[in-house]
């Protein structure tokens, strides 16, 4: 048995090696781009998507003549959800494979495992959807060679605070939040500070735990605290849902708007039905109800590649991909610095997930998307800019 | 004034989810001094086993309240019969610590067989809103009232009225002199427990319903306010369970309502060890010496 084994093994070895002779050869005729997403493990759900997206644009722009005349070779590795595996495999990229630039990976934490490899070799990296505010520097200086697709959350508070003043025509809310989690906290002082900003008034703010199921106390409060248009709701759709439940319930009749953390398939079940779902508004990277053409055609055109209906994480994954393509054409070569020079003066890209160019902190400063609820179903959805 | 008797709604329907829970809790340590720390998790398992006999069985409420509380007492029965029997004789802190122990069991393997995900509950009580006076009560906040408050009575009557009542008295006072006068005390114990488990399936199904949310966790939180409200009641008396339960829900209520939800927790077990300090048996408790 172990005789065979190393017989395979052997085999193995001596292919590889063959296929990485001939791949250094074939480099003068294609520009790499790594993919350093999570296709086993826990987050698989968030990197395969991501993976279909990237292979589906690189397909297009190959189809349409490449870049600089070039054809683009995707290079695919699987970090298997395992911060370890993330840098090793950035590692390889970047040092063996020759690539350009690294898209990946999915999640904060194997995107930030690998962040250091890509200032230390100087090849940028984008990760299309870690959204922790982290990624991207380390707090106080940028991490010059790592940018991100993705809004990061507290932006969305700024994003839904305008959507609140100025689509919905409100001027006095109440904010909702978990005191548990920084996701809240952050989203509720943003949203707060920018519809003040806006001309508008927070009535009360009243926070909560997460491991709090009963908001009928806090909800009688408000309603006695005076007046108000619109509830902001900074947290996932757990507490959210029997918060929009309770309210209806006790009688609150007013909008409710609140982060990217609504969506979810248990949203309807949690709020007590359908019939409590409307007039309910949340923050989203991507929706299926833009009426852009070029977002039609990526909905058309993933669902016959991959099988099934693109989610965020898809949409911001082709959107990754192709600004690569505009900063290796802006780059005039497929050199690593110079596209990562290239990147970072990106300005106004046109993605499907919106407008998009890089703030000082490599965080995109792009347009949102907020969905409206019917019913509890997504009717509609609005671009709102920062 | 509205606001005030909104809140008195809020924190009635509150503390009758508490008081459920702490009839179990108190019903157990009653008879056989053990303070069940996996009641909570019972509780739990109520929940889910609601949940599975509607979902999957299509049962309608009453019918999955009444098979919840049969199969869960079950459950409780094998559970005392596995880990408590055999330290009938020991010294009440192993007992403890297995009861911790059973928690820690029940909680990770139901994560284990359904996940650690959250369930919804379908709806399958009808949710009527009542407005009197501006005051808003809807139909499931009165069941889950109107449930605790029938639960204890019979529990009551049956603890105090019957034949298998006065033995569990008996076994409660003195273990070796209910033996001599011809009680079979392992079947009161096991009775305990199996009337204990399916009060807190009945607690679980009915919040299962209310708050339509079901998780492997959601008893640590409510079993160690229960285990409040029995201690602040007087631990051992039914009653002093209900009054319990109540007391907390409206002390929480109040402090969400009229100061912050982030203090509500600090303020209830500040006034339990006020409560302890004046009056160590609880507030319907008899003084008297106990060895611990």
């Amino acid at each position: 048995m172990k005789k065979i084994l190393a017989i395979v093994a052997t085999i193995t070895l001596l292919f590889s090696s063959l296929t990485a002779c001939a791949a250094e050869e074939a480099v003068a005729e294609t520009i790499k781009i790594g993919l350093n997403v999570e296709l086993t493990g826990e987050a698989a759900v968030y990197g395969t998507p991501e993976k279909f997206a990237a292979e589906l644009a690189v397909k297009e722009i190959n189809a349409a003549g490449g870049v600089l005349g070039k054809q683009i070779e995707l290079v695919i590795y699987d970090t298997k959800t395992d911060t370890a595996e993330s840098t090793s495999n950035a590692t390889k990229l970047m040092t063996e494979d020759g690539v350009v630039a690294v898209i990946g990976a999915a999640i904060s934490g194997t995107t930030m495992a690998a962040a250091p490899v890509a200032n230390q070799y100087e090849v940028p990296m984008i990760t299309p959807s870690g959204s922790n505010a982290l990624v991207t520097n380390d707090g106080t200086t940028v991490y010059p060679y790592v940018y991100r697709a993705c809004f990061i959350d507290p932006f969305q508070g700024l994003v839904l605070a305008n959507f609140a003043a100025d689509n919905l025509g409100k001027t006095k809310a109440v904010v909702l939040g978990s005191s548990s989690s920084d996701y809240a906290k952050d989203l509720a002082s943003i949203f707060s500070e920018q519809f003040t900003v806006k001309g508008g008034t927070v009535v009360a703010t009243e926070y909560y735990t997460d491991a709090d199921t009963d908001f009928s106390a806090i909800l009688t409060k408000v309603q006695a605290a005076g007046e108000f248009d619109v509830i902001f709701v900074a947290d996932y759709a757990v507490r959210a849902g029997l918060i929009i439940k309770q309210a209806r319930e006790a009688g609150i009749v007013v909008p409710f708007v609140g982060p990217d953390g609504f969506e979810s398939p248990d949203l309807v079940e949690l709020a007590g039905g359908a019939a409590n779902l409307n007039d309910v508004y949340f923050s989203t990277h991507f929706s299926s109800l833009s009426e852009d053409q070029k977002v039609q055609d990526f909905i058309t055109n993933y669902t016959a590649f991959a099988g099934e209906a693109p989610s965020a994480l898809s949409a911001l994954a082709y959107d990754t991909v192709y600004m690569l393509k505009a900063a290796i054409e802006a780059a005039g070569e497929a050199d690593p610095i110079k596209v990562n020079t290239a990147l970072e003066a990106l300005k106004d890209f046109p993605g499907i997930t919106g407008t998009i160019s890089f703030d000082e902190w490599h965080n995109p400063v792009k347009s949102a998307i907020v969905v409206q609820l019917v019913d509890g179903v997504q009717a509609a959805a609005t671009i709102v800019n920062p | 004034m509205q606001e005030f008797l909104q809140q008195l709604v809020n924190g009635l329907s509150v503390g009758s989810i508490y008081a459920l829970i702490a009839l179990g809790y108190t019903m157990v340590y009653g008879i056989i001094k053990l303070i069940n720390f996996a009641h909570g998790d019972m509780y739990m398992i109520g929940a889910y086993i609601g949940l599975i006999s509607v979902t999957v069985f299509k049962l309608p409420f009453f019918l999955a309240l009444i098979s919840t509380m049969v199969i869960t007492a079950l459950i409780g029965v094998i559970i005392e019969r596995i880990a408590y029997k055999p330290l009938r004789k020991s010294t009440r802190v192993a007992a403890l610590i297995t009861a911790i122990g059973v928690s820690f069991f029940l909680q990770n393997i139901v994560s284990r067989i359904m996940g650690a995900k959250i369930y919804t509950f379908p709806s399958v009580l009808n949710n009527e809103l009542y407005v009197v006076g501006g005051i808003r009560i809807n139909s499931q906040q009165l069941v889950i009232f109107a449930t605790s408050i029938i639960l204890m009575l019979l529990l009551q009557v049956f603890v105090q009225k019957t034949k298998i009542g006065r033995a569990m008295r008996s076994v409660a006072v003195d273990q070796d002199a209910a033996r001599l006068m011809g009680v079979n005390v392992d079947h009161v114990i096991t009775l305990t427990f199996a009337i204990g488990s399916s009060l807190a399936a009945a607690a679980g199904i009915l919040v299962g319903i209310y708050y339509n949310t079901v998780n492997p966790l959601m008893g640590f939180a409510p079993g160690l306010k229960a285990f409040v409200a029995a201690v602040f009641g007087g631990i051992g008396i039914i009653p002093g369970a209900m009054i319990g339960g109540f007391a907390i829900g409206l002390i929480e209520t109040f402090v969400s309502g009229y100061g912050s939800t982030l203090y509500k927790d600090a303020v209830v077990y500040i006034i339990l060890i006020l409560v302890l300090i004046v009056k160590p048996s609880g507030l319907l408790g008899k003084n008297k010496k106990e060895k611990v």
